[in-house]
């Protein structure tokens, strides 16, 4: 296990590389909500999920949402690595004729099932994923990443209370908390605290975690696929541009880009020589 | 007689016994819609969403992502309204395969007023990309509608009313996604006309015929993609158009077939329809009157227009 866990924070490092070469490449994209997911996005693909690289659409999948869209590099950078399309693609994220768009798309990106962007309505299409699978006896499982400035959204909370009320055990909703959003701390703008309170009270089985401990995330994760009855919430304490402490716990580095100057010492920080 | 909801909830029972993918939400609202006839049926395949319009959309657009046929029902106001934005975004933009069948469009709705009387729907939907637009003359064509679209793959918005309607289709009518149908031939000038308006527009040219004006009915179930075949040749050999819908004259099937004629065949043309405003409380029957929906309009029309052409 413990050699699982360290190959999978390799993974994860390896992968905070890949975010950071391709938002530079793009000069346009999303840095500090990437960072922060990255550990729950690969542990989701290289530990958790069932899922076949080779065949995207293979009916025995698990099922993923980025309800948090604007972090689609940390989905892109994670689908290259398994295999879904060439790593060289990364290298056209957001340009015309490219099949990687500012956020995810299921008509063009393979491995993408639900488009997403317009925050708050990716839970209430996991859970109909969910209902439907189970519907057809499957056993299979959906994981959806929401962010926790993405909480304001109300649909967030019909979703909850009919993933409840229908006991949507084969789902899983990981939130990204890193606590900041576009226009500051999420706690100023608006707040969403408690959100453990929050979705305990809507029925749901919680979880709390730090969000870049590996083993954290592993425990968790095989916690909520063993919970019956209801689904559950992993509320991840994370931190928004986790990893390089140039973008970390800012704010100004939600739609903002590495540049140029930047680049060597985020590729420092993350232990990245070339 | 049959409203057209009804005839939805009975399509839709018959289809479920068919086609065991086809599973089906509303919000609240099941009794009205006729969803209700299917979930008696079909329990496990109904899912009631509660009054959560927006998240009933995304729900349904992740049974479709699985392999599903959801059909999402509740009042045209609060599916194309409150669901408007998920319905682009989870629904048009990934081209999944929902099937939104909102009820109690259009001015028919009644007493319960402006609020509740949807006549920009047909505009917000035909407005998004991928998305198929239908409105179904009565009940026949309602049927035939509901298994065309569940047989086709992809985003679809179907408009029905709350109201008994009469008949214009006979039993059995075979609908065609995309096909517009000339009910009655005419060579003065056509009415172009969709959900409940083709009816008045049958009588219109009945009476009209008194008068020696051959007035062709060209019904439009089908508003997006429109047929311009059979709009073009209306066009090209009655040269006179007066479009009507139970909607707003903007954006609607008047709005489509003036936008489409514009480029190709300027036309001389008159929509009927509501102009620019909201509802307002009455009997259904007395605001049809009041806005101006009915056959004794389109007979004013046509002979304006007809006028006009000479
Ligand atoms: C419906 C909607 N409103 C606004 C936006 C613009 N937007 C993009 S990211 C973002 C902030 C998201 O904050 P949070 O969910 O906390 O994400 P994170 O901090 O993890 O990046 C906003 C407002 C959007 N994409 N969708």
């Amino acid at each position: 296990m413990k050699e699982k866990i360290a190959d999978l924070e390799e993974k994860a490092r390896r992968l905070r590389v890949a975010i950071v070469k391709t938002l530079h490449k793009s000069q346009s994209g999303h840095t500090g909500g990437s960072l922060s997911a990255i550990d729950m996005v690969c542990a989701l693909y290289f530990h958790k999920m069932r899922h076949n690289p080779a065949d995207p659409a293979w009916e025995g999948r698990d099922r993923f949402v980025l309800s948090k869209g604007h972090a689609a590099p940390a989905l892109y950078v994670t689908l290259a690595e398994c295999g879904y399309f060439p790593a060289e693609d990364l290298m056209m994220l957001r340009r015309l004729g490219s099949h990687l768009q500012g956020h995810p798309d299921s008509k063009g990106t393979p491995g993408v099932d639900v488009c997403t962007g317009s925050l708050g309505q990716g839970l209430s299409m996991a859970n109909g994923m969910a209902l439907g699978l189970k519907l057809d006896g499957k056993e299979n499982r959906v994981y959806a990443v929401l962010g926790d400035g993405e909480l304001q959204e109300g649909q967030i909370w019909e979703a909850a209370m009919a993933a409840s009320h229908y006991k949507s055990d084969n789902l899983c909703a990981l939130i990204d908390s890193n606590g900041l959003q576009i226009d500051g701390d999420v706690s100023k703008v608006m707040n969403v605290s408690s959100i453990s309170d929050k979705f305990k009270a809507f029925g749901w089985n919680v979880i709390e975690i730090d969000g870049h401990d590996m083993g954290e995330i592993v425990a968790a994760l095989d916690q909520a696929e063993a919970h019956k009855g209801a689904p559950t919430a992993i509320v991840a304490k994370t931190v928004k541009g986790k990893g390089v402490h140039l973008f970390e716990n800012k704010a100004s580095y939600h739609g903002v880009t590495p540049n140029d100057d930047e680049l060597p010492e985020a590729l420092r920080c993350l232990g990245c020589c070339d | 007689m049959i409203a057209t909801r009804d005839a939805y909830g009975e399509a839709l029972a018959e289809l479920g016994g068919e086609n065991d993918k086809i599973v089906v939400l509303d919000a609240d609202l099941s009794g009205s819609t006729k969803t209700g006839v299917f979930a008696k049926k079909f329990p496990n395949r109904f899912f009631n969403m509660g009054i959560a319009e927006a998240n009933m959309v995304g729900t349904a657009a992740g049974l479709a992502a699985v392999g599903k046929v959801p059909f999402l029902s509740t009042f045209a106001i609060f599916a194309a309204g409150r669901g408007w934005e998920q319905i682009r975004q989870s629904v048009a933009y990934p081209k999944a395969n929902v099937k939104i069948v909102a009820t109690h469009g259009g001015v028919t709705v009644g007493e319960d007023g402006g609020s509740h009387q949807s006549v920009e729907d047909v505009a917000i939907m035909r407005a998004i990309p991928n998305m198929t637009v239908i409105v179904p003359a009565d009940g026949e064509e309602t049927k035939g509608a509901i298994r065309a679209v569940a047989a086709y793959k992809g985003p679809v918005y179907v408009r029905l009313g709350r109201n008994k309607v009469p008949s214009v289709f006979p039993a059995g009518h075979k609908f065609e996604i995309g096909k517009g149908v000339v009910v009655v031939p005419g060579t003065d000038l056509t009415f172009i006309t969709t959900g409940l308006m083709t009816a008045a527009a049958v009588t219109a040219a009945e009476k009209l015929k008194a008068e020696g004006i051959s007035a062709r009915v060209l019904h439009i179930g089908t508003i997006k993609p429109l047929d311009k075949e059979l709009v073009l040749q209306a066009a090209e050999e009655t040269g006179a158009i007066v479009t009507a819908e139970e909607h707003s004259v903007v954006g609607g099937l008047g709005g489509a077939v003036a936008e489409f004629l514009a480029e190709t065949c300027p036309t001389l043309m008159k929509r009927v329809g509501v102009y620019d405003r909201f509802g307002t409380s009455g009997k259904s029957d007395e605001l049809l009157k009041y806005f101006g929906l009915n056959a004794e309009t389109l007979i004013e029309e046509a002979r304006e227009i007809v006028s006009r052409k000479k």
